[in-house]
């Protein structure tokens, strides 16, 4: 139940308050703390639970504040900017404002904005932003326009979601409002058109906004004494079109339309909002709190003495100008419910401890546009659902499944997997599978490689070899089977992914010519010469043969694919073993002609990697090799057409060997160099050095 | 902030003994280690594992040959063949498990007779290797006995029935050490490669409740043997002939993932080892068995930053003073003006008067010492050199006048009744006035020298003192703790300083905070009273109590110079600690005079170079 409490005022100094009321009230880097900064020349900073000012800056008489000042909370330091130009940092030991350091900027400056966790951002009067940092590296820097001519900037907010800093602000041009999203790190400013609805006569009072994954919720409070909402997307779908934005209404009649003093508005959470003016044209001022989930007064207060029309919220504390001194009312919600009310509330659970949903990471479904967060907030979609321009007409089948799932017990989901299985033939039937298996474990539904390997859906069997992280080996080796049997035709009208793929018979012919160049190049003499020719004669014999066989890839290319895919998961040595010596021994050759056929590939270059976005590596090229052969030498060895392939591999072995002994001997060699390089950097035992501290 | 010219030294020989055996006790959270030159320390694990003491109760290493004939006095066992290498005692008392060379036997204690007698396979990948040698053994509770030995095998044997149950060959050479965790789900074993091994009883498949031991994590935190190796509740602890301590943390039993949880290395020992005689430019090195005194040498250059300036007269080894007997030395320390010399043993003092004639120095032992100036666990002159202070064993600290040749003996203060605790640190202020004590857990104590009392006590700290020092005029002790923590007290207003109390509000820097090794010298310059040298084994730190202290967000250490950098940055990067990393690992440092330093280095290369080879491992094609 949401609650306001005694009321305190911070001081009983007078602050120096406008027409206008006060600049502005922002956080300082410490929790209890807040700058004030009033319409004069002073910034003060407050300790709320001491009620007490802990320092007070001035700027020279003649000079006038006019941008609250704000902490950078990256440094602790605070920044405020007077005469529409001027910056100044100081921090808490600084006692002059005249002896700190200054920047003169070269255009007016409209706000600084600063929240936790990143740098301030400066906005200026034409609409242009720049991050604090890079502004001060070169303060006359040129600062463009932005926003049209007579467009004069309302109001501003900054918030950072997913670590991105994102900067809303509202202009206003001959009665028409504009909102602008400034996405900080991508630099896309995205312009919406507020549509004003029926009432074009209101004027918008005050603006507040609350952000959440996807949207920045809007509020503002007309002339007419509504709230309405406006749902503006962070991520807009086309950045270059102006964009228009409807309108709703959230609460009615909240305050006097036509009151003489100022109406200010702040969301205080998801569910609640301060509203601070009149309720009837002849009453006082009030401060009131409403829940607009269910459109309920939660509580009031009566100002008597008057207030600016200002309001601001930060943590648990509403700051607003009663009267000449700035006055602090907490707020406290606790969350209400029905047990709650009959006194049958259980204990809220140890803090620490969550709830965690069954399945990870339900937030981001890749690729999927549904933002589902808990069944609390459907009412939010729907109601987003009508405002937004551009609707879905209706949910399909598949998503359906996938909110099932994301929403549903173990049980239920397996029974909605089934059925949606035996369906099957949707056109995006592989995208919501691919959207589902993210962040699956292959032992949570059990069901779903065997289905595949009964179907035979070499696509969906690639994807869940590629999602799942405990794939058993025996189901492995049945897709293995599977990837190597299955024919090249039935392969055509698959639609595998090809990411881990080459087109290598492009690639090689290109790779080829470069070696040989560098053949002949090398050192200006061909080593061919040298050897005895008699040696490599039988190798010379067929140079052809050679080159066809390794340049060809063995397999289709969607077949590689495929065994891809199984080259990539995991596997345990011991428990795959067994089930490789039930392959069929023409598949294995096939299967080891496909790896021979990866490893020379591997080795044309000089990192021993292949080409394209996800290759196997050379690991697991020579992990699956040595299995192959563990497992079936006695079958391969036996086979005439293996004979070849099995003298290669052992050439390839034997070269191996060479190496590292050759490596090995010239170890000692190596360490010898390291010995002396050693030395070089050794200055002897005793020095006299001249060291300057800064 | 200052420029000086640094002595850089490297020609102090010291390599650290080999650790030859460590054994962990839970309930202290407190390890103890061996050297191979006899010395025992104790670190304690809670506090930031800092060395706490430093014995060497018996100067000289003794192999303890266990054979069953000399556990007579409860019951004479079998007669063995051969000797027994290493032993463990069934949780239950009942029966002992003894490793010997190709066998291992287990005893039972009630009757004293061999139950079983395993035979060790020799074979070594197919190869038969001479001797199989059952480096350790251990006895669990279910009957299970552990055994490593020589040809590079863990093996698991039934007690009952004397049959091996299982065999995992793990090196190509000795596996020479184990150690079981308490709960016996988990033990470590150490190869004579380096490598440590972590072995878990783990179930056969999820939910089963069959359980086998699988080896699960492979260390290599060492180039040489690990001779010795102990399981805490959350670390696997590993020492041997390279000479580091190794806190290996087990990720899964650490709770939180913080600083605590990262790989410790200890090297070097946490307490000085040189002490310098400002006067006349000399440096006292301390070896386990002999003292060496070196004189800087000097240059008439100069030169700016990052120079090394000609040397018109090089460093001199003046004298090199061997002990008597086995014993190690525990500590020493020369006078500041150079003219005595003070070292204790574990049962004997020693002072030595040094004269000095042109380029002759001649030494003169103080003779009869009295009975109570035994041992001592720190030694300190006062800066004129009239005084000696001695921090012995028993507790007390002793004031000593020194005079001409000779020496009186002026007070002892006793220890505070109902303590135990031996001092191990002394710091005394320059005007001779005040001398602070400190033992390892217990507050500091602050003696007024003048009139032989107790002055005052600094209010105990959870965490021990690692280093202090009181600084003239002001005399401010500052105290450095070993959870890196630093205070300044004013003696003579018996509380903190302001500027303690503002660095306690705000907090050290959380990279000063996370620093491994703790700070072992604190000293002072003598023109600038703002300023606080202090270092540890890996940087040298002045503290300028005249600036801002650094908050989290502000760069701790910038090694750059702040040429061509832009008003702002260097405005905001101004602040109290000035760090130099240069001298590494530095063992230390201090001033000479006010344009002068002296640093004491020992790279790690040149103590590799010094202990025997490692084994060879094959580089290529493994």
């Amino acid at each position: 139940m949401a609650a306001l409490e005694e009321e305190f005022t911070l001081s009983s100094v007078v602050l120096s308050a406008g027409p206008e009321g006060l600049l502005g009230v922002e956080q300082s880097d410490k929790t209890d703390q807040f700058l004030v900064t009033d319409s004069g020349r002073t910034v003060i900073l407050y300790k709320v639970s001491d009620q007490k000012p802990l320092g007070s800056w001035s700027v020279k008489q003649g000079q006038i504040i006019t941008c609250p000042a704000v902490c950078n909370f990256q440094t602790g330091e605070y920044v405020v900017v007077h005469d529409n130009k001027v910056l100044r940092i100081w921090n808490n030991e600084d006692v002059n404002l005249d002896k700190v350091f200054k920047a003169t900027l070269s255009a007016e400056v409209y706000r600084i904005l600063s929240v936790q966790g990143t740098e301030p951002l400066v906005l200026f009067k034409e609409g242009a932003v720049r991050g604090l940092e890079a502004l001060l590296a070169d303060p006359q820097q040129k600062i463009e326009t932005v926003i049209s001519d007579e467009e004069v900037i309302k109001w501003t907010k900054f918030f950072v979601v997913f670590r991105h800093p994102v900067l809303i602000f509202i202009t206003e041009k001959h009665g028409n409002y504009f909102a602008y999203v400034q996405m900080f790190n991508s630099r896309i400013l995205t312009k919406y058109t507020l549509l004003l609805g029926q009432d074009e006569n209101s004027v918008i009072k005050s603006f507040t906004a609350s952000v959440d994954r996807k949207f920045i919720s809007l509020m503002s409070l007309s002339s007419d004494g509504c709230i309405y909402e406006t749902l503006i997307p962070i991520r807009p779908a086309d950045p270059e079109k102006n964009q228009s934005l409807v309108k709703s209404l959230l609460l009615k009649a909240v305050v006097s339309g036509n009151a003489r003093n100022g109406v200010a508005l702040t969301a205080l959470d998801q569910d609640h909002v301060a509203v601070l003016g009149s309720p009837l044209a002849a009453s006082k001022e009030c401060l009131s709190v409403w829940n607009i989930k269910f459109q309920t007064l939660q509580t009031s207060k009566e100002l008597p003495q008057g207030t600016s029309g200002q309001l601001w919220y930060y943590g648990e504390h509403l700051f607003m100008l009663h009267g000449k001194s700035l006055t602090v009312i907490p707020y406290k919600c606790e969350v209400s419910s029905l047990a709650g009310a009959l006194g049958k509330l259980k204990h809220s659970q140890d803090p620490g401890t969550h709830v965690v949903s069954h399945f990870v990471n339900w937030e981001t479904p890749q690729g999927c546009g549904l933002g589902f967060q808990n069944s609390e907030q459907s009412r939010r979609i729907l109601r987003r659902r009508k405002i937004e321009v551009s609707l879905q007409p209706e949910v399909p089948p598949s998503k359906q499944l996938l909110s099932t799932i994301m929403k549903d017990s173990e049980k239920h989901i397996e029974v909605e997997v089934r059925k949606f299985l035996a369906l099957k033939q949707t056109p995006d039937f592989h995208t919501v599978i691919g959207d589902t298996v993210t962040g699956l474990l292959e032992s949570l539904c059990p069901d779903l490689m065997e289905i595949a390997l009964k179907k035979k859906d070499v696509q969906l069997l690639q994807l869940c070899l590629q999602q799942f992280p405990d794939i058993p080996e025996s189901v492995t080796c049945a897709c293995l089977k599977i990837f190597l049997s299955i024919g090249d035709d039935s392969l055509q009208e698959t639609d595998v992914n090809m990411e881990s793929v080459f087109d290598y018979s492009i690639n090689s012919v290109h790779d080829e010519k470069m070696e040989e160049q560098t053949e002949i190049l090398q050192n200006g003499f061909n080593p061919e010469e040298d050897k005895c020719n008699n040696c490599d004669q039988e190798l010379n014999k067929k140079p052809q043969d050679e080159t066809k066989e390794s340049t060809s890839c063995p397999v289709v290319q969607k077949r590689a694919a495929l065994l891809n895919a199984i080259l990539h998961s995991a596997y345990s040595e011991t428990f795959l073993l067994p089930h490789l010596k039930d392959i069929p021994a023409q598949h294995i050759t096939l299967f080891l002609k496909y790896l021979y056929f990866l490893y020379l590939k591997c080795s044309e270059n000089a990192t021993m990697t292949l080409p394209g976005i996800h290759p196997p590596t050379l690991n697991q090229i020579m992990d699956w090799i040595c299995l192959l052969l563990d497992a079936n030498f006695t079958v391969v060895v036996m086979m005439p057409e293996a004979k070849r392939l099995l003298i290669n591999l052992y050439k390839l072995v034997k070269s191996q060997i060479s190496v590292y002994s050759e490596l090995n001997k010239i170890e000692v060699s190596f360490r010898e160099l390291q010995k002396l390089n050693q030395e070089k950097n050794n200055r002897g035992l005793y020095s006299i050095e001249v060291l300057e501290l800064f | 902030m200052g420029e000086f010219k640094v002595h850089r030294v490297r020609f102090f020989n010291y390599v650290p003994s080999g650790i030859r055996c460590v054994a962990y006790n839970n309930q202290s959270n407190r390890l103890a280690v061996s050297r191979t030159d006899g010395t025992v320390e104790i670190y304690n694990l809670s506090a930031n594992y800092f060395q706490e003491k430093v014995g060497c109760e018996d100067g000289s290493v003794k192999l303890f040959q266990i054979t069953p004939d000399k556990i007579q006095f409860e019951r004479n066992f079998d007669r063995q063949k051969s000797r027994i290498l290493s032993l463990s005692w069934h949780p239950s008392g009942t029966h002992i498990a003894a490793g010997s060379i190709d066998y291992i036997s287990v005893f039972d204690v009630k009757s004293g007779s061999a139950v079983h007698k395993m035979i060790v396979d020799r074979q070594y990948m197919g190869v038969s290797k001479r001797k199989c040698i059952v480096w350790g053994v251990a006895f669990l509770s279910d009957g299970t006995i552990i055994s490593v030995d020589s040809a590079g095998k863990v093996q698991f044997w039934d007690s009952a029935t004397g049959t091996l149950v299982k065999s995992h060959l793990i090196a190509n050479a000795d596996v020479q050490s184990i150690a079981v965790a308490d709960q016996e789900d988990s033990f470590v074993v150490g190869t004579a490669e380096g490598t440590v091994f972590h072995f878990q009883l783990v179930p056969v498949t999820s939910n089963s409740s069959e359980k086998q031991w699988v080896r699960t994590k492979p260390f290599q935190h060492h180039t040489h043997d690990v001779r010795t190796v102990a399981h805490s509740p959350t670390a696997l602890i590993s020492g041997g002939t390279d000479t580091h301590l190794v806190f290996r943390p087990l990720m899964e039993k650490v709770e939180v993932k913080n600083y605590d949880a990262a790989l410790r290395k200890i090297t070097f020992p946490h307490r000085c080892l040189i002490s310098c005689s400002k006067k006349r430019q000399l440096l006292l090195f301390q070896f386990a068995h002999h003292l060496e005194l070196w004189r800087l040498g000097s240059t008439v250059a100069t030169g700016k930053n990052g120079d090394t300036l000609p040397l018109s007269k090089n460093a001199d080894h003046l004298l090199h003073l061997k002990t008597k007997g086995p014993e190690n030395i525990i500590c020493s320390c020369i006078s500041p003006c150079g003219s005595w010399i003070a070292y204790s043993t574990v049962s004997r003092f020693f002072l030595y008067r040094l004269n000095y004639e042109h380029d002759n120095i001649s030494l003169k032992r103080v003779s009869k010492m009295p009975a109570f100036l035994r041992s001592a666990l720190q030694i300190l002159f006062s800066e004129d050199s009239t005084k000696l202070f001695v921090a012995s064993n028993q507790g007390a600290l002793h004031i000593v006048q020194l005079s001409g040749g000779s020496f009186k003996h002026l007070h002892a203060f006793q220890p505070q009744s109902g303590t135990v605790e031996a001092m191990c640190l002394l710091a005394v202020s320059p005007d001779g006035n005040w001398l602070a004590a400190s033992g390892t857990s217990a507050g500091v104590h602050v003696y007024n020298v003048k009139q032989l009392k107790l002055h005052c006590t600094v209010p105990a700290y959870n965490f021990p003192v690692t280093a202090m020092a009181i600084a003239p005029n002001t005399n401010n002790l500052v105290i450095a703790h070993s959870d890196q923590q630093v205070f300044e007290y004013s003696i003579p207003d018996k509380q903190y300083t302001d500027w303690s109390r503002t660095v306690q509000k705000q907090g050290f820097h959380h990279l000063w905070l996370q620093r491994d090794t703790p700070i072992t010298h604190i000293s002072f310059h003598p023109k600038r009273p703002m300023h606080i040298l202090l270092h540890d084994a890996y940087m040298f730190c002045i503290i300028d109590k005249s600036l801002p202290l650094p908050n989290d967000k502000t760069l701790l250490y910038n090694p750059f110079p702040p040429t061509n950098e832009s008003d702002v940055i260097r405005r905001r990067t101004a602040h109290a600690f000035k760090i130099s990393k240069i001298y590494k690992p530095l063992l230390f440092m201090d001033l000479l005079d006010e344009r002068t330093l002296v640093a004491v280095e020992r790279p790690l290369d040149d103590i590799i170079a010094q202990l025997p080879p490692p084994i060879k491992k094959k580089k290529f094609g493994t």
